[in-house]
């Protein structure tokens, strides 16, 4: 126990100031003021890998490291679409998961939002479009923000995120 | 017949050494599997190759004797169906199951559900033989599967997935449940198949790496390492040592972030937040000092066809070389309160056990299979450049449970320390990249890569005027997802997250 304290006291806080949010990736006005001063800056979020190789996954893990410390901003991963405000999607959208991706988003309550996530989830990818993959999300629900990248580091993904839920898209959007 | 008769009678392979390939008859291809079995190897992958003259064959490779052998049964339109060897080797069924999804060749097998096929497309439509059907799929829907029932007093099912409470990968887990106990699991995979060995085809040879790196992104150096290996094999390319030596710089740094990653995971998963809040830590300045000296986080585009994209510069290794240091003695310091922590040793201990005796008849591989005493890892048992001038040293434990799995973890940890530092301290002089040919039509060339799961193997066809006429690439996983089944029979499914983290399994790299 003495050790775990030690070290927790050796590290001390080593989170970083977040970045601006990026209105370059909006893709889509879709929010009303009114909606956003509801949800603040207290956002939760739901995460489908929809089809990806599993590197996005990785960048997005690492938001929730001590570093990115996303917990500290107010944003939070949840398990159910049911409790989110935002679904985070990545992969090309693979067939099989087709019928999971539609059946989240209608799970999840409105007003919500959608980023997608990577090349992938941008534009298909390296992956595109074939007999087993629909390619973009947005060829298969209604897309916010995309943020290409393979994998787009976590800078980028809280950026996109941010600019899902910033004050300014909202008012040219009302 | 002893297994050195088929080496004996198969022709060296090109690209990854000591792999020699055979050419069977129906007959001999059950034949040949018992020798593998009897004599203790193991089946690594099986797949159907490209359409040729002798029909649309079915290839394994089987990894002992001290090599790999490739066996080929060529399949002549109209045969009766190719001889299961699920018997022999478990791990086969599945892969079975996926060849007859994809590529239409069917077996005698216990099991015969369609694997990869979600009905998604229509069933008559086999990706890797055929044409893209006229109209597009049917419906978004997933057929109904069959799962196997268990039925008796107080059993029940919990369906899990595909999406998942966590940021992971989606599949499947139905579980037979009495009260919290687990009577069985069995998975459904198949839900990220995005038509990968279809999209190779499509690619010219000289950027098949590209797709490779994205097989499964957390073994990225692995799977491109191994498709350039092929490439670089049956193009007759001269590696600079310099290139070699700087994958496998790339390569144990992989092993490294996801060995970190996973450690951190997995003490949260035993409750103890404390772990997953340093590991993720360490894991991030790993990364950051990836982008400071090889331009990316992710190793994703490091391995090209003839070596490296970029070269190590003085002040990068530098860097590394502190980093390294740092981190070792970080992982020490850490590994300590692990180790003396009473409530992380309850959960660690005994939960999931794989004992050597399961693990042996299920083809247990990779670092799962090390944790219950398989002593198997190409860096010292099939050595590639340079890994026979480091004399790797090979880490097995016996116990098989989670606590094995992550002492494995942080024992490799220590052994890709040591073997960074070296790779760094004698880092050949010269050329990081050379030019490759297009290598010559229908030459076949193999990549063998002990990536941080376990061996990759990639198997590549060459096609008319550079292009991909087939590559079929292979992750462990494929091996190691039915153990998993096994791992958490009479565990409670609250240590299912636990278990399945000490496996981390791929779901992409095993869909395709």
């Amino acid at each position: 126990m003495l050790k775990t304290l030690r070290q927790i006291a050796a590290i001390g806080i080593i989170s970083e100031p977040p970045p601006q949010a990026d209105e370059s990736l909006r893709v889509r006005e879709l929010l009303q003021e009114h909606i956003l001063r509801v949800l603040g800056r207290a956002l939760c979020i739901r995460h489908i890998d929809a089809g990806s190789c599993n590197g996005c996954e990785l960048e997005i893990q690492a938001l929730n490291n001590p570093i990115y410390n996303l917990e500290g901003l107010g944003i939070r991963f949840v398990a159910s679409p049911r409790h989110a405000d935002l679904l985070l999607v990545t992969g090309p959208v693979s067939k099989h998961m087709e019928a999971a991706v539609h059946s989240t988003y209608e799970a999840t309550p409105d007003p919500k939002l959608v980023v997608a996530l990577g090349d992938c989830g941008c534009t298909g990818g390296i992956f595109g479009e074939n007999y087993a993959s629909r390619g973009r999300v947005s060829n298969v629900i209604p897309v916010d923000v995309a943020v290409p990248g393979c994998p787009p580091n976590p800078t980028r993904i809280l950026q996109g995120i941010l600019a899902a839920l910033s004050r300014h898209a909202i008012r040219t959007g009302a | 017949m002893p297994l050195r008769h088929w080496y004996a009678r198969g022709t060296v392979h090109a690209g990854a050494p000591g792999v020699r390939a055979v050419t069977v008859t129906r007959e001999e291809w059950r034949r040949v599997a018992a020798d593998v079995a009897g004599a203790g190897g193991r089946l690594l992958s099986l797949w159907a190759g490209s359409a040729g003259h002798d029909g649309r064959p079915v290839h394994a490779v089987f990894l002992g004797g001290g090599g790999g052998l490739v066996v080929k049964l060529p399949m002549v339109p109209g045969e009766p169906p190719c001889p299961g060897i699920d018997d022999l080797f478990p791990a086969a069924s599945r892969m079975q199951r996926a060849v007859t999804d994809l590529s239409g060749v069917c077996f005698t097998a216990a099991d015969t559900r369609p694997w990869l096929s979600h009905a998604a497309w229509p069933p008559d439509f086999h990706p890797l033989s055929d044409a893209p059907p006229v109209a597009d799929s049917v419906a978004p829907v997933t057929a109904p599967y069959e799962f196997v029932r268990v039925e008796g007093d107080g059993v029940h099912e919990i369906a899990v997935g595909p999406v998942h409470a966590g940021t992971i990968e989606p599949g499947h887990f139905r579980f037979s449940v009495v009260g919290e106990k687990v009577l069985r699991l069995e998975a459904r995979l198949g839900y990220v198949h995005k038509g990968i060995e279809q999209r190779f085809t499509q690619l010219p040879i000289l950027e098949g790496h590209r797709l490779a790196a994205r097989v499964s992104g957390d073994s990225a150096v692995a799977f491109s390492w191994a498709y350039c290996q092929a490439l670089e094999g049956i193009a007759a390319t001269q590696l600079p040592p310099r290139a070699a030596w700087l994958r496998a710089l790339y390569l144990e740094q992989e092993r490294v972030a996801n060995h970190l990653g996973d450690l951190g995971a997995l003490g949260n998963d035993a409750g103890f937040a404390f772990g997953l809040a340093q590991f993720s830590r360490l894991k991030e300045q790993l990364l950051r000092m990836n982008q400071e000296v090889f331009g990316e986080r992710y190793l994703l585009g490091a391995v090209v066809p003839g070596g490296t994209r970029l070269d190590l510069t003085p002040s990068g290794a530098v860097l590394l070389h502190e980093t390294l240091t740092e981190l070792d003695c970080e992982v020490l310091r850490l590994r300590t309160i692990y180790d003396e922590h009473a409530g992380v040793r309850d959960r660690f201990s005994g939960a999931g056990t794989v004992d050597a005796k399961l693990a042996r008849r299920l083809g247990l591989d990779g670092l799962p299979g090390r944790a219950s005493g398989q002593s198997y890892d190409l860096r010292v048992d099939l050595p590639c450049e340079p890994y026979g001038q480091l004399s790797p040293m090979k880490i097995v434990r016996a116990e098989g449970d989670v606590a094995a799995r992550v002492a494995l973890r942080f024992d490799e940890l220590r052994e890709s320390f040591r073997l960074m530092h070296r790779l760094l301290t004698e880092l050949p002089d010269g050329s990081h990249q050379c030019a490759v040919r297009v290598p010559p039509e229908t030459a076949v060339g193999a990549g063998l890569i002990e990536g941080w799961r376990g061996p990759v193997w990639v198997l590549l066809e060459a096609g008319h005027a550079g292009t991909i006429r087939r590559c079929h690439p292979h992750d462990p996983s494929w091996n190691n997802w039915p153990a998993l089944e096994y791992a958490v029979m009479d565990n409670i499914v609250p240590d299912f997250p636990l278990i399945n983290k000490s496996f981390n399994l791929s779901y992409s790299g095993h869909d395709l």
